[in-house]
C-alpha cells in the first residue's frame, strides 16, 4: 500500500503531464478548443429549459415566482451529472483504450485513474466557472452556501470513481459492461431529479428514488446554488462512506485482477 | 561477487481461460474454481544476469522470448516463480509508445520520458542532449505527425537512452532507421555497456548476438535448453532450426574445450576435414596471405538425389568471415551413388588476419540448410593464422594496400 502511493508519487509529474496534454489536444486543429467542453452539457441544459421550462417551472418550491429558477436549477444538476457521468464512462474503457500502453509498458497503474479525475475535475470546474458566468449574466448572485460545491464535488468524483474502476476493471474481462453501463447511465440521469423536481412524483416513487445516492449528491448541489442551503449532511454522510467502501473494494479488485489485465488485453 | 543485477528464479507463465469470465472473477475471491485450460508458455526458468554483462536470448518464434521479456519488464506477472530486478529497466522494443502526433517532438520528449517516472527537472537537464542525438533539425519543434518513421524512430531511441538504465533490453526492432543512425545508437549501446549496463538482446540475427554478448539463452518451448557462450548457443540453434524428423542433434566437447554440434539426418557425412598448404601437406599453421587447400572427404550413406556441400569459415567469436555452397558455385552432385567418397578440394587466399578459425560443413540438397539437412558439423576443422611476413595490421581481413602520398607545400 505505501509502496502503491510512493510509486505513484514519483509519477506526478507524468500525471499532471498527461492532465495537461488531454487538455491541449482539445485546442489543436480546434477553434474554440477547451470551450467545447462546456458548450456540450451548457446546450443540454438549454433544450431541457426551452422544452420543459413551461411545463415545469412553476412546479419548484417556494420558487413560483421566480422565471429563472429552473434554469439554474437545470444548471445545478447538469454540473453535478456531468462529472459523474464523465467519470464514470472514462474509467469504463480506462483499461482497454490504453491497452498499449500497459501491455509494452511499466508504470504505476493508478496512474490511469489518477489522470481521468484530475481531467474530469478540470472540465467540471470550467463547466462551473461557465456556469457562474452565466447567473451574473442573468443577474442571479449564489449565495454563500456555494461554499459546498467543492465538498459535493470531492464526494461525487469518489463515488464515480469507485464505481467506475470496479465496472471498468469488470470490462476487461466482460466487454457486455460496456455496452450495459451507458444504457444504465441514460437510465440513471432519468431516476435521479435533474430535469424536474421531486416533488411532482407520486410519494412512493418518490420515496424509491432516495435509494439512489444521485438523487443527495445532485440535491446538494441544488440546495447550494439555487436554494442558497447547506447540504443534507446524514445523508452524504451515508453516501461518503459508500464512496469509501467502493473505493477500497474497486483497489481489492483491481489488485487480484492486475496480473490478468494484460494477459487478456 | 556483484550481485546480481537479475534474478530469474523457476519462473513459469501460464495464460488462463475460464470458462465463463465469471469463474475468473470468483477465482480472484478464493472460490476455487478450476481454469478451464491453461497455456503454460514458460516453464521453469532460471539464470541470473551480473551487471555489465550482455546476454543474448535466442529461440524461434513462440519459444517464450516476449513473454519472458514481459515478466521482466513487469507489464505481466509470472504465475509461479519469482523475478527479482535491481536497478531501472529501459526497453528499445516499445520504441514510440504514448508518443501523440499532434503534439511536438519536445513535447513527446517531455511526455514519454514523464512515461518512464522522471521529474521535470530531470527531463530539463537532459532534453538538449536528446535533441542533439536523434539530430532531426527544426523538425524537433514541429507536431510529430509530419516526421517520417524513421525521423520518429530517432527521437523514440534517443528518449529510451536519455537516461542510463541499469538493464537495457534490446529488441530486433533496433534494425530500423538509416545505416548512420543504427551506427550511432549501436555505439551508444556499447557506451552504456562499458559503464556497467546489463544487455538483454533478443534477436535472429547472429551477428548481433556474437557481436554484442558474451553469453546466450536458448529458449525452446518455454524452457532454457542451453545457457553457455553465444557462438555454441547459436549452433545448437541452427542445428535446432534445421532438426527434422529422423534428424539428431548430438553435441560434444573437443580437446580443445570447445563444443561441437553435429546434426541432421546424417544421409550424408563428412568424414574427414582437413586444410593442406601448397605441397599438399596437412597444416594447422598458415601464414596471412597463403595460398590454401580446404580439402573435405564425403560419404554418401545412401542414394541421393542431390547433393551440395556448404562450407563457412568463422573467427573465434563465431563471426562469419567467409561461407558459400556448391549450389552458388552451380556444381551440385545429381544422383549419387550409395557408399560413394566424394572430396571437394577448396583452393583459395588465405586473406584472413591473425587468430584462430573454424570450418563448419553443411551437406544438403539445395542453398539453405533449413531443407534436406544431411549433415551439419560446427568446428569441423580449427586453424591459426600467422602474419609471418606482411607488414603489421589489424583486424580479420588482409586488405593488402598501397598507400601513395602527396606533400604539397601551400601558396597563401
Amino acid at each position: 500500500m505505501q509502496s502503491l502511493v510512493l510509486s505513484t508519487w514519483r509519477y506526478r509529474y507524468f500525471i499532471l503531464s498527461s492532465i495537461k496534454v488531454e487538455f491541449r489536444g482539445r485546442f489543436i486543429r480546434s477553434r474554440l478548443g477547451g470551450l467545447w467542453i462546456v458548450i456540450h452539457p451548457l446546450v443540454q441544459a438549454a433544450i431541457f429549459a426551452l422544452i420543459l421550462g413551461q411545463l415545469l417551472s412553476g412546479r419548484l418550491p417556494d420558487m413560483a415566482d421566480n422565471r429563472l429558477a429552473y434554469p439554474i436549477y437545470l444548471l445545478a444538476g447538469t454540473l453535478g451529472w456531468s462529472l459523474f457521468s464523465e467519470i464514470i464512462s472514462r474509467c469504463l474503457t480506462v483499461f482497454i483504450d490504453n491497452a498499449n500502453l500497459l501491455k509494452k509498458l511499466v508504470f504505476p497503474r493508478t496512474c490511469l485513474p489518477l489522470i481521468v479525475s484530475g481531467s474530469a475535475l478540470v472540465n467540471n470546474t470550467l463547466l462551473f466557472a461557465a456556469i457562474v458566468l452565466i447567473f451574473l449574466l442573468l443577474g442571479f448572485v449564489p449565495g454563500v452556501h456555494l461554499v459546498w460545491i467543492p465538498v459535493l464535488t470531492l464526494i461525487n468524483l469518489g463515488l464515480s470513481l469507485g464505481l467506475g474502476l470496479i465496472l471498468g476493471t469488470l470490462n476487461v474481462f466482460m466487454r457486455d459492461i460496456g455496452q450495459v453501463v451507458p444504457i444504465v447511465l441514460q437510465l440513471g440521469f432519468w431516476f435521479t431529479p435533474i430535469v424536474y423536481s421531486p416533488n411532482i412524483l407520486p410519494e412512493q416513487i418518490a420515496r424509491l428514488l432516495q435509494l439512489n445516492p444521485m438523487y443527495w449528491i445532485i440535491q446538494g448541489y441544488q440546495n447550494a446554488i439555487l436554494y442558497n442551503q447547506p447540504p443534507s449532511w446524514t445523508a452524504l454522510g451515508v453516501i461518503s462512506a459508500i464512496a469509501i467502501v467502493l473505493l477500497v473494494l474497486s483497489l481489492v479488485i483491481f489488485r487480484r485482477a492486475n496480473s490478468e489485465i494484460v494477459d487478456v488485453l | 561477487m556483484t550481485q546480481p543485477v537479475l534474478q530469474v528464479s523457476n519462473v513459469s507463465k501460464a495464460y488462463r481461460q475460464y470458462s465463463s469470465e465469471l469463474a475468473r472473477v470468483l477465482n480472484w475471491f478464493g472460490l476455487s474454481t478450476k481454469p478451464a485450460t491453461e497455456t503454460w508458455v514458460l516453464q521453469n526458468v532460471s539464470f541470473e544476469i551480473a551487471a555489465g554483462e550482455a546476454v543474448g536470448i535466442v529461440g524461434q518464434n513462440g519459444a517464450g522470448k516476449s513473454t519472458l521479456l514481459k515478466l521482466i519488464t513487469g507489464t505481466q506477472r509470472p504465475t509461479e516463480g519469482t523475478i527479482a530486478v535491481n536497478g531501472r529497466i529501459a526497453a528499445i522494443l516499445e520504441l514510440g509508445m504514448g508518443f501523440n502526433p499532434e503534439f511536438t517532438g519536445r513535447q513527446n520528449v517531455y511526455h514519454s520520458a514523464g512515461l518512464m517516472g522522471f521529474s521535470k527537472s530531470e527531463i530539463d537537464s537532459v532534453v538538449a542532449e536528446v535533441e542533439d542525438f536523434a539530430e532531426i533539425g527544426d523538425y524537433f519543434d514541429q507536431p510529430v505527425c509530419t516526421y517520417s518513421s524513421g525521423m520518429q524512430m530517432r527521437v523514440a531511441f534517443s528518449v529510451v537512452t536519455a537516461f542510463r538504465p541499469e538493464i537495457l533490453i534490446v529488441d530486433e526492432a533496433l534494425s530500423v532507421g538509416d545505416a548512420y543512425f543504427q551506427h550511432k545508437s549501436f555505439s551508444k549501446i556499447r557506451e552504456f555497456q562499458e559503464k556497467g549496463t546489463t544487455l538483454l538482446i533478443v534477436s535472429h540475427d547472429r551477428g548481433a548476438i556474437q557481436g554484442l554478448c558474451d553469453r546466450a539463452i536458448l529458449l525452446n518451448h518455454g524452457t532454457v535448453i542451453r545457457d553457455a557462450d553465444p557462438e555454441s548457443v547459436i549452433d545448437y540453434y541452427n542445428a535446432l532450426i534445421a532438426e527434422k524428423e529422423n534428424s539428431k542433434t548430438e553435441t560434444r566437447k573437443l580437446e580443445s574445450g570447445k563444443i561441437q554440434t553435429i546434426s541432421g539426418s546424417g544421409e550424408a557425412r563428412v568424414i574427414d576435414t582437413a586444410l593442406l598448404n601448397a605441397n599438399k601437406e596437412v597444416v594447422e599453421f598458415i601464414n596471412v596471405g597463403e595460398i590454401v587447400t580446404l580439402s573435405i572427404k564425403v560419404k554418401a550413406e545412401k542414394y541421393l538425389p542431390k547433393l551440395a556441400l556448404g562450407y563457412m569459415i568463422k573467427d573465434h567469436l563465431g563471426q562469419t568471415m567467409y561461407g558459400t555452397n556448391t549450389w552458388h558455385t552451380q556444381q551440385v552432385m545429381h544422383d549419387v551413388e550409395c557408399d560413394s567418397i566424394i572430396i571437394y578440394n577448396i583452393k583459395f587466399l588465405a586473406n584472413l588476419g591473425p587468430g584462430t578459425y573454424s570450418v563448419s560443413t553443411a551437406l544438403v540438397s539445395s542453398d539453405t540448410h533449413l531443407v534436406d539437412n544431411y549433415e551439419w558439423r560446427d568446428l569441423a576443422c580449427v586453424f591459426s593464422v600467422t602474419n609471418v611476413d606482411k607488414i603489421h595490421f589489424s583486424g580479420s581481413s588482409w586488405l593488402q594496400p598501397n598507400i601513395e602520398i602527396e606533400t604539397h607545400l601551400q601558396t597563401v
